[in-house]
């Protein structure tokens, strides 16, 4: 293994803007006045309320479930009364029915929370403790861990990444759980291993993190079967194809799953929150997330339970520092700007950037002078200039025959173009009128 | 909203004072532009502007200047014309100034440079949609408009010294005549047009575009190499190979005109036919053909074939099995 230069075809160098955070501790926020937590904060389908109204609930309390298998159960994150069940956007941009829970400042735990024994516990029951703690990706896309745990009976899996890439700029919230809790990070992929039958486990980290791997190295024992690689540092060096790519050589084809190729891909606080869930009993109601940016007072990594407002996290964050242009849930390349602050911390929440009105400039959009730096970059090796062109042309079949289903959404050829395109925009569009052609037919 | 932080608890009535902006990712944009873009390939020029100055004297610098204002002129005026943008100061048009000057004969008269940028604006470029949209080389559109309106004009090369002297490739044609040192080929000391003959300070300009990753080294490098190749299989001496290299338009055209992006290949292995196939023309040209020299024609025909090239040449999507 060619360790520090393990990579994907394509690709950009971003600023990475890390030093605001990275070396700010984990701090445990305070716990919020009011907790509003959506019932749908996952890929899948939305959960039920099994609480009511003035119901007393406690920390790690289930409060809303799914009979569906592809959804993600949901957890009291404070303990106190439920004043409310409303619709109210989340940092998606969407609206979800979300739980609203008065804190009592008791912090009482569950009964429910309590640890288990991992050598006890059978893959099956590892798969269902996953489920029952509503563990999803966290590394944003917030599809069920339980799910992707569950291989179906013609496929065979044969290795595990855990993804401490964190190619995002500004995040840092990953690469203080691999210093500050390697152990549980690597609790957690054994628990992976084992839920799976699998032997061979690496975790993937960037070159710019090496007290990282020093840190996750430190907790590997040879034993274990687990192997840390180092990435080079490009982004989108953790996008899931990218980071498959880059550690075994597999490819993953437009639409296919990782499985396919033997591979299941987690994030490094997933594995953590899977630690959590086996040693301590603690379901999901709790993550970390960087507030960060120049338009934030004191960057920090903040622990902060599920459902706690942004605007809570920023005043915790020293406040804005000037006027805020842009505030994003997640990082600059992939994440979501908002429009509001009075939006619920949720399970995929990885950071809240804040951009301070300076850096959020709205810059001329120019003729494509066809000087071919997306395709340079591009991770999916997809032509963006000409899918974007059939796309602003809203010519959603020739959009289709340049393989747009394969862009994977990463930005990069925005982020090169010198004429400042639309491209990732453009073809993000597009391809949502292509799912809906496809579906028509 | 002025650093104020809201009642987490009264989520229904904040109001922001001003609101935030919201537009989809990435959130951030790298520092490249078209104007950066266009000024490196100005700075590359630098040099072999210089080398004319030195070698031609006042008359490159007359023609540049003609080129280029009337460059800007020209775009400015049909820009306006056109009610559209004027995007003049995206330097795009200087480029093409400078180009079409250095591809002028010393002895050019002021009002066929100004024609010249006339047709590589007006014609080549703007009526085909401007910037990026060009289906060939306005520079060498021009070029080749030139030497078909006014070939004695446009064939009357000069040596540096100002008397007429046939370049090193009509030598070569003609069979007659002694050929120039080879240190005077590198140098630039040798007859040609303005821009052409110091092989170095093309280099150098070249050198430093595929450092600031503004062209790809694939295309001029493929480019010389096919010229070369296919000239010594169609029995070209090889004491004579320098002077194929060194003393026509071949390295000007290899890094400055057959790497325009708009009318050369986007895709990576269309890149590489594009150059292959201008090097093959270049040499056919130059032996087979009546010309002495086939740059600008082997670039503008492979120009018209690059909508081709780039259809056949889709690179593969990752993880596509073909």
């Amino acid at each position: 293994m060619n360790q520090g230069k393990l990579t994907f075809k394509g690709g950009v160098h971003v600023p990475e803007y890390k030093e605001l955070a990275e070396n700010k501790s984990i701090e445990v926020a305070e716990s919020p006045q009011f907790a509003y937590i959506p019932l749908h904060q996952h890929i899948g389908a939305p959960c039920d309320p099994v609480v009511n109204v003035g119901d007393r609930v406690t920390i790690g309390q289930k409060i809303g479930e799914s009979g569906a298998f592809v959804s993600g159960t949901v957890h009291a994150s404070i303990a106190g009364t439920v004043k409310e069940i409303k619709m109210m956007y989340t940092p998606t941009g969407a609206k979800a029915k979300c739980i609203v829970i008065e804190n009592d400042g008791t912090d009482e735990m569950h009964e429910s929370v309590k640890g288990r024994n991992l050598d006890e516990l059978s893959p099956q029951e590892i798969i269902g403790l996953v489920k029952e703690s509503g563990i999803t990706g966290m590394g944003g896309a917030s599809f069920p861990a339980h799910v992707k745990f569950s291989i179906p009976e013609d496929k065979k899996i044969d290795t595990v990444i855990l993804n401490g890439a964190e190619c995002e700029p500004y995040l840092t919230g990953d690469h203080r759980l691999m210093l500050e809790e390697p152990e549980a990070i690597v609790f957690g992929l054994k628990a992976i291993k084992k839920a799976l039958g699998v032997e061979k486990a690496y975790i993937g980290i960037e070159n710019n993190k090496m007290d990282a791997v020093e840190s996750i190295n430190k907790a590997i024992s040879p034993e274990d079967g687990i192997e840390v690689a180092v990435l080079q540092t490009k982004y989108p060096q953790g996008a899931e194809k990218s980071i498959i790519y880059a550690i075994t050589g597999r490819s993953v084809g437009t639409g296919a799953l990782p499985l396919e190729v033997g591979v299941v891909v987690s994030n490094v606080a997933t594995s953590k929150a899977i630690a959590d869930a086996i040693q301590h009993g603690k379901p999901v109601y709790e993550r970390v997330v960087t507030v960060t940016g120049r338009g934030i007072s004191e960057p920090k990594n903040l622990l902060a339970r599920i459902g706690t407002p942004f605007s809570e996290l920023i005043r915790q964050s020293g406040g804005f520092s000037g006027k805020p242009g842009k505030v994003i849930s997640g990082g600059p390349m992939m994440g979501i700007a908002q429009f509001t602050l009075d939006v619920p911390v949720i399970k995929g929440s990885g950071g809240i950037l804040v951009l301070p009105e300076e850096e959020v400039k709205e810059e001329p959009v120019l003729p494509c002078i066809k000087c071919g730096k997306c395709l340079e970059v591009c991770p999916s090796g997809l032509q963006p200039l000409f899918i974007s062109a059939y796309a602003l042309k809203n010519d959603v079949e020739k959009a289709d025959s340049y393989s747009a289903m394969a862009c994977v959404e990463c930005g990069a050829c925005s982020f090169i173009c010198p004429a400042k395109r639309p491209l990732s925009e453009s073809i993000r569009n597009i391809k949502k009128e292509i799912i809906a052609k496809r579906k028509k037919s | 909203m002025d650093g104020k932080v809201m009642d987490p608890a009264n989520n229904d009535t904040v109001v922001l004072d001003d609101m935030l902006i919201v537009s989809q990712s990435p959130h951030i944009r790298s520092d490249e532009s078209v104007k950066r873009t266009m000024l490196d390939v100005i700075i590359a020029l630098v040099p072999a502007m210089i080398g004319s100055v030195y070698f031609f004297g006042f008359d490159a610098i007359r023609l540049l200047l003609i080129t280029v204002v009337a460059a800007l002129i020209f775009e400015y005026g049909i820009q306006k014309l056109f009610k559209k943008p004027v995007r003049i100061m995206d330097l795009s048009a200087v480029v093409t100034g400078v180009l079409l000057a250095l591809n002028l004969p010393a002895g050019t008269p002021w009002w066929v440079a100004v024609f010249g940028a006339a047709f590589a604006i007006i014609i080549v470029k703007e009526f085909f949609g401007g910037i990026g949209q060009n289906f060939m080389n306005p520079a060498l559109g021009a070029r080749a408009a030139l030497v078909a309106s006014w070939p004695g004009i446009m064939t009357a090369y000069t040596n540096p010294d100002g008397i007429s002297a046939a370049t090193p490739l009509g030598i070569l044609k003609a069979g007659e005549g002694s050929l120039p040192a080879i240190q005077r080929m590198i140098f630039g000391d040798i007859g040609g047009v303005i821009g052409e003959t110091s092989a170095i300070l093309l280099l150098i300009g070249g050198l430093y575009l595929i450092i600031r990753n503004v062209i790809d080294w694939k295309i001029p490098v493929i480019y010389i190499a096919t010229t070369s190749v296919v000239l010594m299989l169609l029995g070209v001496d090889s004491s004579n190979l320098t002077y194929h290299v060194l003393g026509g338009g071949l390295i000007l055209g290899a890094f400055f005109m057959a790497t325009d992006y708009a009318s050369s290949p986007v895709t990576p292995k269309g890149k590489i036919i594009f150059a292959i196939g201008c090097g093959l023309l270049t040499a056919l040209i130059r032996v087979k053909g009546g010309l002495p020299e086939g740059v600008s024609y082997s670039i503008l025909i492979m120009n018209v074939a690059t909508p081709l090239i780039e259809k056949l040449t889709r690179p593969k999507v990752f993880g596509e099995v073909k």
